[in-house]
């Protein structure tokens, strides 16, 4: 039972971990992409910044997480996603917008979010430098040890404070997201600016209020998840660099342009990577004296230092067999 | 007064002119139909008024007012509204949501004009909660019409409403144009079916290389032999 143990805290709660931070990145990307049309290279910055932004607050107010129960940089969590997501109003503002005006190819638009990437990315390193931090301040990382009621499991379940929460979190926005873009009047013209940008103008839709609202929801989306990772394991300046290329992976696995889609993708791309660096010598351990051959001390498809490429191939695989995505989103 | 008059207008993409001095008026309670060959700036024309090309020369009025350039969600707000011909609905919002997308810019409660809209086109009352992209090509039209009339307007454009649609479809159209002309609403619309177009409207323009050629009644047009031999297909 212990082998099964521990298939559930490495592959199971793990990928719903992981998968929960790409889903909240690659929504962000999808939504980007399917009302301004230009893949957002700074996504993963955003993600970064507003875990800093958390950082910040959680140096600043200390105290504020124990008197309420819950790690100070969760409560410190929606300022933290106010702060980025009037950021990325404002890099919109500064960097997109102008060049929207010109009316130039997404390609231009692309090239100027990897800009932005490396002034993120350099404005991150020059305040905060390249030390990793926890932010865990005044208070410690609750974790709690779950025991299987079976008699041969001595070990327990583990899962921690902020993986409960980010799990919670994603439920919460989920909903939050799905009534908005079914129900609200400003939600289903950002559904109707994504399917046809010329329609929504010509029938009256503030198309430049829609723009705005959607870097808020990516921004602060993208700030909880950064957040919430660095809870869990801890706030590093290149944390971006590690999440780029798997919510972008999981955004195109999705379908780009489909929320719903990219959601999938992030849990696809999760448990790929948790599935893909589980050592499964573990899990087979148990019958080895039924088995044909010599069980192997490490039995991983891909070892844990080499995890950033199974999204990679994933991806790969995807835009070979199946272009649109999973969900059949827009062709990019 | 003119319901939209527009005098010399000129206009066209990057430094390409496609519109070269036209002139054009109808009244409040009036069909307008432009014809002729392709090429000759129809469409231009339309999107032109509409805001979505930039006039360099020349003006166009709403009831007296200068709507030169305007931003289409002012025009919205005069109560002019624009049906493109092609990409004319929000295919992946239902009906009903590409009927409240029409009516984006009220603040009012609009629900009577939904139902009216309904009983307008029965055909999409039965499919409200339906994608707008599983619908024929008939009913798609109508939902592009229907998201028109959702601002209740005095002034409608309608780029080729019929094209691509059976004779029958068409037929039909053309009817319900004539029934919101009655209601009290302008009607400014291109059509490549010209002599049908022309039976029902009250002044018809002939457009050939972006200026007027002919500027008549529409039976006028219809009867002039001139007209009917070169654009009308005799």
């Amino acid at each position: 039972m212990n082998e099964f143990v521990f298939f559930i805290n490495n592959v199971l709660i793990s990928g719903v971990v992981i998968g929960s931070i790409y889903a909240l990145g690659a929504v962000g990307i999808t939504l980007i992409f399917s009302i301004l049309r230009f893949a957002h290279f700074a996504h993963a910055d955003l993600m970064t910044l507003g875990a800093f932004f958390a950082f910040f607050l959680t140096a600043l107010f200390p105290a504020i997480g124990p008197a309420l129960g819950l790690p100070t940089a969760f409560v410190m969590l929606p300022l933290a996603m106010g702060l980025t997501a009037l950021t990325a109003v404002y890099l919109d503002k500064a960097f997109y917008k102008p060049l929207r005006a010109q009316g130039v190819k997404p390609i231009v638009l692309v090239m100027a979010s990897l800009g932005v990437t490396l002034m993120l990315q350099g404005l991150i390193r020059m305040f905060m430098g390249t030390s990793s931090r926890n932010l865990y301040i005044d208070d410690r990382k609750g974790i709690h040890r779950i025991d299987v009621p079976f008699e041969l499991a001595n070990r327990p379940i583990v899962i921690t404070d902020p993986q409960i929460l980010l799990i919670l979190f994603l439920v919460v926005a989920v909903i939050a997201l799905h009534l908005f873009l079914t129900r609200s009047k400003l939600g289903k013209a950002m559904r109707a600016m994504s399917d046809n940008p010329d329609l929504a103008r010509v029938s009256g839709i503030n198309t430049q209020k829609v723009v705005t609202v959607t870097w808020i929801i990516a921004g602060s989306l993208a700030a909880a998840a950064g957040t919430l990772l660095s809870l869990d394991v801890s706030l590093k300046p290149d944390l971006s660099f590690m999440l780029l290329l798997p919510i972008f992976a999981a955004a195109i696995v999705g379908g780009v342009g489909h929320p719903y889609g990219a959601l999938a993708g992030g849990f696809v791309i999760g448990f790929a990577e948790t599935l893909s660096v589980f050592n499964w010598a573990v899990l087979l351990r148990p019958f080895r004296d039924q088995l044909w051959f010599d069980l192997p001390a490490n039995l991983a498809f891909v070892p844990t230092e080499y995890k950033i490429t199974v999204p990679f191939f994933i991806l790969l695989a995807i835009l070979v067999w199946r272009p649109t995505g999973l969900f059949k989103g827009k062709v990019l | 007064m003119h319901l939209l008059e527009a005098k010399n207008v000129h206009g066209g993409y990057g430094g390409m002119n496609i519109l070269n001095g036209l002139d054009l008026a109808i009244n409040a309670d009036e069909i307008g139909v432009i014809v002729g060959p392709n090429g000759a700036g129809k469409s231009t024309l339309l999107k032109a008024i509409f805001g979505l090309l930039r006039v360099t020369e020349g003006s166009i009025e709403l009831r007296g007012e200068l709507i030169t350039n305007a931003d289409p969600g002012e025009l919205v707000l005069k109560k002019m509204a624009f049906v493109p011909q092609e990409k004319n609905i929000f295919p992946s919002l239902t009906v009903q949501e590409n009927l409240e997308m029409g009516a984006y810019s009220r603040q009012d409660n609009y629900q009577h004009i939904l139902e009216q809209v309904y009983h307008f086109f029965p055909p999409l009352a039965d499919k409200r909660s339906q994608p707008a992209g599983e619908l024929s090509g008939g009913q798609r039209q109508m939902v592009a019409m229907g998201r028109a009339l959702m601002i209740e307007p005095s002034l409608i454009l309608l780029d080729e409403p019929t094209a691509g649609l059976s004779p029958l479809y068409m037929a039909d159209i053309f009817e319900r144009i004539v029934t919101i002309n009655a209601a009290g609403v302008g009607v400014l619309m291109v059509e490549q079916h010209a002599k049908q177009a022309l039976k029902i409207a009250h002044k018809g323009f002939v457009l050939v290389a972006g200026q007027n050629r002919f500027t008549d009644t529409g039976m006028n047009l219809i009867n002039n032999p001139e007209v009917a031999k070169a654009f009308l297909g005799g």
